[in-house]
């Protein structure tokens, strides 16, 4: 081991010396109570990111989304108004309640254009500023002031085409919040990365717990084995994991990982459909043409000890929001909403430059199946490891250095409940 | 009435497995016997190569006739036997028994 340096403190953990070095108590992520205190001290206090601008071409695009983790039932609608400015509402209306937008199922998310959102109920207008702008029989009303009666609006800021939303009225900008990793990541060409693969799962596990099994990859060369050639796999369990670098910047987090197997040293390493179609995990192995993605033209907070070997960085952008760069060119984003103590839906979506031909086409599905396997894997083990914990044979786990944001995710989720606790119910 | 171009009739046996979404490839995938999945793979992995060739040499990927749009949509089945075939030796990815990951949203041809 140690073939890449540490930090002067001697290990990636102590050079965060609050982290501790102590086992970790799960506790947080078993306990019903301790989930009810996350929605409201951190699910309902911090930017959250809802999807891309991608998916409001036009003034009038809109799309909803349900936010269950934030609190049962919580609706919200996304919308590209008559400006072009991005906004969100809570996706009710203001007469008595009902459900603004939705299709045959009020519990499914939808997606569309429209000019003014009309209520089924009783046919209530709001423009997409989201003003009451009709009410059926008006005058049947005693003293209604429309402009008292428009849609309620939900915090919305874009960062580099990401829309992101906020609960809380007195969060901070959302810009501040995502702090020095996004600035160092600004630039990237996300907008030229337009042919999205999503992917939707409800996992039987607490939403850290998928955190946690995507910011180590210690776990890579053993639970993933099989993936590889035999004798790949075998060379890679003997090596271990190391990761290039680890950084942490208040309450974000990023792994810097090296990776070569895109394309590989020797074809003999991957599988047959590999050879031919040109890709793999690390994505298709020729680079696409745009500007923005060789190693030196990269955003300073990617690759940021500029090693040859470097095949993906994740950064963990707290609390459910996962941004991971493949070093071929593209990207992929992560998304961990609980709907209880040991329950989330898990949301991935595949980010390429559109395919130009067949060839490109089938190198991108073969990415995104390979993706889907791998994942299927990962998701399985959240099971398995919570009904475990949920056991409380055990509630303190030793964790290694390679998994030393798996310390910080929970020491930040749990200080973000202590402080609540403090403010709120402790008085 | 054949699905695929003329060039491709060799595979025309197989074209069951033509389908234009990722769900229903890994539906088929779970609902098909290791033998099935290899004499397919058998048949459609030595001609992957010429049906890219064939597909790029002709048509844009906006602008495919229905033949090749069946052609690709086979090849896509492929990719995701080849895990079946060329990993797990088993149709379902090993040890994932409780999980079920959806293909929500896809590029589809």
């Amino acid at each position: 081991m140690g073939h890449f340096p540490k930090p002067a403190a001697g290990s990636w953990t102590e050079n965060w010396p609050e982290l501790g070095t102590a086992p970790v108590d799960y506790t947080d992520s078993i306990d019903p109570e301790h989930y009810k205190l996350e929605q409201q001290a951190i699910f309902k206090k911090l930017w959250l990111n809802v999807g891309r601008v991608e998916r409001l071409p036009r003034k009038g695009s809109y799309f909803t989304r349900e936010m269950p983790s934030v609190g049962v039932g919580t609706s919200v609608i996304i919308v590209k108004d008559t400006d072009e400015q991005v906004r969100a509402f809570y996706n009710m209306c203001r007469h008595r309640g009902n459900k603004l937008v939705w299709n045959d199922y009020p519990g499914e998310e939808v997606s569309g254009s429209c000019r003014q959102f009309t209520c089924k109920y009783h046919a209530w207008r709001y423009s997409l500023k989201g003003d009451l702008t009709f009410v059926q029989q008006e005058d049947e009303f005693f003293d209604l002031d429309k402009a008292k009666f428009g849609l309620v609006p939900v915090r919305c800021e874009v960062w580099e085409g990401f829309i992101f939303i906020n609960f809380d009225n007195d969060a901070e900008p959302l810009v501040d919040y995502l702090g020095d990793f996004a600035k160092g990541l600004e630039g990237y060409p996300f907008h030229e990365m337009t042919e999205t693969y999503t992917y939707r799962s409800e996992v039987n596990a607490n939403w850290k717990l998928f955190i946690d099994a995507f910011t180590e990859f210690y776990h890579a060369p053993v639970l993933h084995q099989k993936q590889a050639t035999k004798e790949e796999a075998d060379k890679l369990l003997g090596i271990g994991f190391e990761a290039l670098s680890y950084d942490i910047k208040g309450d974000h987090a990023m792994i810097s990982s090296w990776g070569g197997m895109s394309p590989p040293k020797d074809l003999n390493m991957v599988k047959p459909i590999e050879r031919v179609l040109h890709s793999g995990l690390f994505g298709p192995w020729d680079r696409p043409k745009i500007k923005g993605i060789l190693p030196e033209e990269l955003p300073p907070a990617i690759n940021p000890g500029r090693y040859d070997s470097w095949g993906t960085d994740s950064f963990e952008f707290f609390p459910n929001f996962t941004l991971l760069f493949w070093a071929p060119g593209w990207y992929l984003t992560y998304h961990y909403w609980p709907t209880d103590v040991d329950k989330h839906i898990f949301e991935c979506t595949l980010y390429f430059v559109p395919a130009t031909n067949t060839r490109e086409r089938l190198a991108h599905e073969l990415a995104a199946v390979t993706f889907k396997e791998y994942a299927f894997q990962d998701a399985n083990t959240l099971e398995a490891t919570q009904t475990m914990i949920g056991t409380k044979v055990v509630t303190d786990f030793p964790l290694c250095d390679q998994e030393v944001l798996l310390r910080h995710l929970h020491k930040t989720a749990g200080d973000y409940v202590e402080k609540f606790k403090k403010e709120n119910i402790d008085v | 009435m054949s699905k695929l171009p003329a060039e491709f009739a060799d595979l025309e046996t197989f074209s069951d497995w033509c389908l234009p979404h990722e769900e229903d490839r890994y539906q088929k995938r779970l609902s098909s016997t290791m033998a099935e999945m290899q004499e397919f793979y058998d048949a459609a992995f030595p001609r992957l190569e010429a049906v890219m060739e064939y597909c790029d040499s002709r048509f844009p990927l906006d602008g495919m006739p229905d033949d090749a749009k069946a052609l690709i949509h086979m090849m896509q089945s492929l990719v995701n036997v080849s895990f079946p075939i060329e990993v797990w030796k088993q149709p379902r990815v090993l040890d994932s028994g409780a999980a079920y990951i959806q293909c929500t949203k896809e590029p589809v041809v």
